[in-house]
């Protein structure tokens, strides 16, 4: 293309350039070209208006110096590997290692989710990442009668410790750091994991991975919630203290924004929702006479790739400088390494479209440079065919693909915080973080996260967030390319991962052999003590694992604490 | 519009998903398109959903899920409301369903399937144009 526009000349003197711009001067120039060089240009052919970022917030023509007016280096950007970590939690970042690959797959039976893995491991990737049915994520066995439909359909069915062993058959669990998504259940399929380690002789202080484990999350966004938000929290502390103690290298929570943006919040309500969460952990688990410093360094947290590319990289620097003035601030922990929030990302998978699915595969690959611009200490890449059902073999190895391009061709790797300074990315993690902390403040006047989740308010602020943008591109003010503009008549036509409709009936026959040939007396005794223990208060990792060793299954066990706990009703907010 | 001729509309979500960004958007949406909205929040068994359509007495019924389980609770769901006298409710349904279940949807007594990225202003112009206020 062309361009026959000519370059614009000042009507007035031009500033002579200065060897040392001070940020007044740089204001006072500022207002000198917005005068006499925008104004004529605007006049002869008006700018785009009405401009706003990705979560709809306004952003300026251009930024300068004169932003940064009351930013300090020292203070507010440092040197990666030292508080506050805005440029990167660790001294060398990608020049040392790069990111964790971690594609989240499962679906149907343990045997063939272990297939994938295997396929994707071969492929390159570095980290499991495990996705679970949603009966094995609100703890249902495959045969309750609201499993029907649902089994193996989002991901696998995990029943019984003899699925668990199926999942990572062949899989070196001393090697590879497993991530799962799972929640109201992690402790389950923690223990699970610990004991398929045990019996094949690894030991637990050389595992690697995380569980999700962020219920608050799941109150407000996600829904596999189980129990109320009491004994919930109490679940996820004890195996804070439990991972301490037994599982060291274990990640026993990865707070999550993830859902909060899929759901439909804005990238400011991302950050203090998420940070508001993790607050609302490090109070219960010092309520439960732990000290911040012990289990600090395991928290780990999980963010959003979105769209809007700058304001994405602003995002996560924020998140990174306001998480470190929160646990030296507010919570006075004394190693550094507490203050670094480590974070996993995911792309958008609600951005993606049914509309030309091939388009995805290019907005993945945006997203994902924003969490590698951004500092990501492991990543996911969505799958184009998402909006459509799983992804397929093919679709899954693009994604991975698209990681690959990034990290080995791209160039983006090779300096730490490449876009670091830059005018505008600084100006929007400042706007980011005060945002952020705006809406943190709020949530103390309610009294904390949980309370904000009970009273609605947290709900409220992300529905009201999500329909805006909503009506937004119902209205074709926001471009969706191939959904409100650059349409094309015709219907997708990829193909789609089918799970097998036969796979329900066999997963519900081996676990209706499994409970046949386990001993009834030693489960029947393992959920008598679980429940002593849920309705007083040691830790319940030890007797989890203990109905694990039993043979108790998933669905039991959540049962056993059920009739303790009670369940959580969703308040329903509109 | 006079208030009594208000079309009432259940919005739904069948199976254990929790994704319920487009249900909320829809209901609101019918909302301010002036029709009255009961929405039933998540995880809604078949049996619960059409007792609160009937109960509601509603014209219409939006059925949302994304956990790729509607081939199972999509004919439960017809079954029961015909078998509740609620045979001649406008049923619709949105979310990750395939193109190829499309026409399965239909063959139910679904009378359309809206998929991402419709907007809220073509479920509603359908809803008025196929629900019959006596």
């Amino acid at each position: 293309m062309t361009s026959g526009r000519k370059r614009t000349r000042a009507t007035s003197e031009p500033h002579a350039p200065s060897t040392a711009a001070t940020p007044d001067e740089t204001a006072r120039q500022r207002t000198r070209w917005e005068h006499d060089t925008v104004a004529p240009a605007v006049a002869r052919q008006p700018e785009r208006t009405g401009l706003t970022t990705g979560s709809r917030a306004p952003i300026d023509r251009l930024y300068t110096g004169a932003d940064g007016a009351g930013r300090d280096e020292m203070r507010d950007l440092g040197f990666p590997g030292e508080p506050p970590f805005t440029r990167g939690i660790y001294p060398t970042m990608y020049r040392g290692r790069l990111w964790t690959m971690r594609q989240y797959a499962g679906f149907g039976t343990a045997a063939e989710s272990n297939r994938r893995y295997r396929y994707l491991l071969e492929q390159g990737q570095t980290g499991l990442s495990v996705a679970f049915d949603l009966c094995t994520q609100i703890g249902y066995d495959s045969d309750h009668r609201l499993a029907r439909g649902e089994v193996g359909k989002v991901g696998v069915a995990i029943d019984t410790l003899d699925d668990m062993e199926t999942l990572f058959d062949a899989i070196p669990l001393d090697r590879v750091s497993t991530s799962m998504t799972i929640n109201a259940t992690a402790g389950i399929l923690l223990a699970m994991y610990l004991v398929v380690a045990r019996r094949r002789g690894i030991g637990w202080k050389s595992l690697r991975g995380t569980v999700q484990n962020d219920i608050l999350k799941e109150y407000v966004a996600r829904g596999t919630y189980i129990y109320p938000p009491a004994p919930s929290m109490r679940l996820i502390t004890d195996m804070f203290a439990f991972c301490a103690a037994e599982v060291p290298g274990w990640n026993p929570i990865s707070i999550s924004g993830y859902h909060i943006r899929e759901a439909g919040s804005t990238a400011a309500q991302e950050i203090a929702f998420t940070l508001g969460d993790g607050i609302a952990y490090v109070d219960a688990a010092r309520t439960a006479g732990l000290d911040v410093d012990d289990f600090a360094g395991q928290l780990s947290f999980f963010f959003n790739a979105h769209n809007d590319l700058l304001e994405e990289v602003a995002k996560f620097r924020a998140a990174r400088r306001l998480w470190a003035r929160i646990m030296q601030q507010r919570f006075a922990a004394k190693r550094p390494e507490s203050w670094a929030l480590r974070f996993h990302a995911q792309t958008s998978g609600w951005s993606l479209t049914a509309q030309q699915p091939e388009n995805n595969v290019v907005r993945v690959a945006v997203q994902a440079l924003a969490a590698v611009l951004g500092g990501a200490q492991s990543l996911h890449t969505n799958a184009r065919d998402e909006a459509l059902g799983l992804p397929t073999e093919d679709a899954a190895r693009i994604a991975l693909r698209t990681q690959q391009v990034l990290a080995y061709e791209s160039g983006i790797t090779n300096t730490i915080d490449p876009l670091g300074g830059a005018y505008a990315i600084e100006a929007l993690t400042d706007r980011l973080q005060a945002e952020a902390e705006a809406l943190i403040a709020r949530v103390d006047t309610l009294g904390g996260m949980v309370k904000a989740i009970e009273a609605g308010f947290v709900q409220k602020e992300i529905q009201e967030a999500a329909y805006a943008l909503q009506r937004e591109i119902d209205a074709g003010e926001r471009v969706v390319v191939g959904v409100n503009r650059f349409r094309t008549d015709e219907a997708a036509r990829i193909p789609v991962l089918r799970v097998d409709p036969d796979l329900e009936r066999a997963q519900v026959e081996r676990l209706q052999a499994y409970r046949a040939g386990r001993d009834a007396g030693l489960v029947a005794a393992a959920r008598a003590a679980l429940a002593t223990a849920a309705a007083g208060s040691a830790n319940l990792m030890p007797c989890i694992i203990d109905c694990v060793e039993a043979g108790t299954t998933l669905g039991e066990i959540s049962d056993t604490l059920r009739a303790v706990f009670g369940e959580h009703r969703e308040q329903v907010v509109v | 519009m006079n208030t009594t001729q208000r079309l009432r509309v259940l919005i739904a979500k069948p199976g254990l998903d929790g994704h319920d960004r487009g249900a909320k958007y829809i209901a609101r949406a019918f909302q301010e398109a002036g029709m009255e909205v009961i929405y039933t929040g998540i995880r809604q068994t078949p049996e619960a959903i059409v007792n609160a359509a009937i109960q509601e007495d509603v014209d219409a019924i939006g059925l949302s899920i994304l956990s790729g389980a509607h081939r199972e609770l999509f004919p439960e769901i017809m079954q029961r409301l015909r078998d509740a006298g609620g045979g001649d409710i406008l049923v619709f349904a949105g979310g990750v369903i395939p193109e190829e279940d499309m026409a399965y949807c239909r063959e139910l007594g679904i009378a359309a399937v809206f998929g991402p990225g419709t907007p809220a202003t073509e479920a509603i112009r359908f809803v008025r144009e196929h629900t019959v206020k006596p």
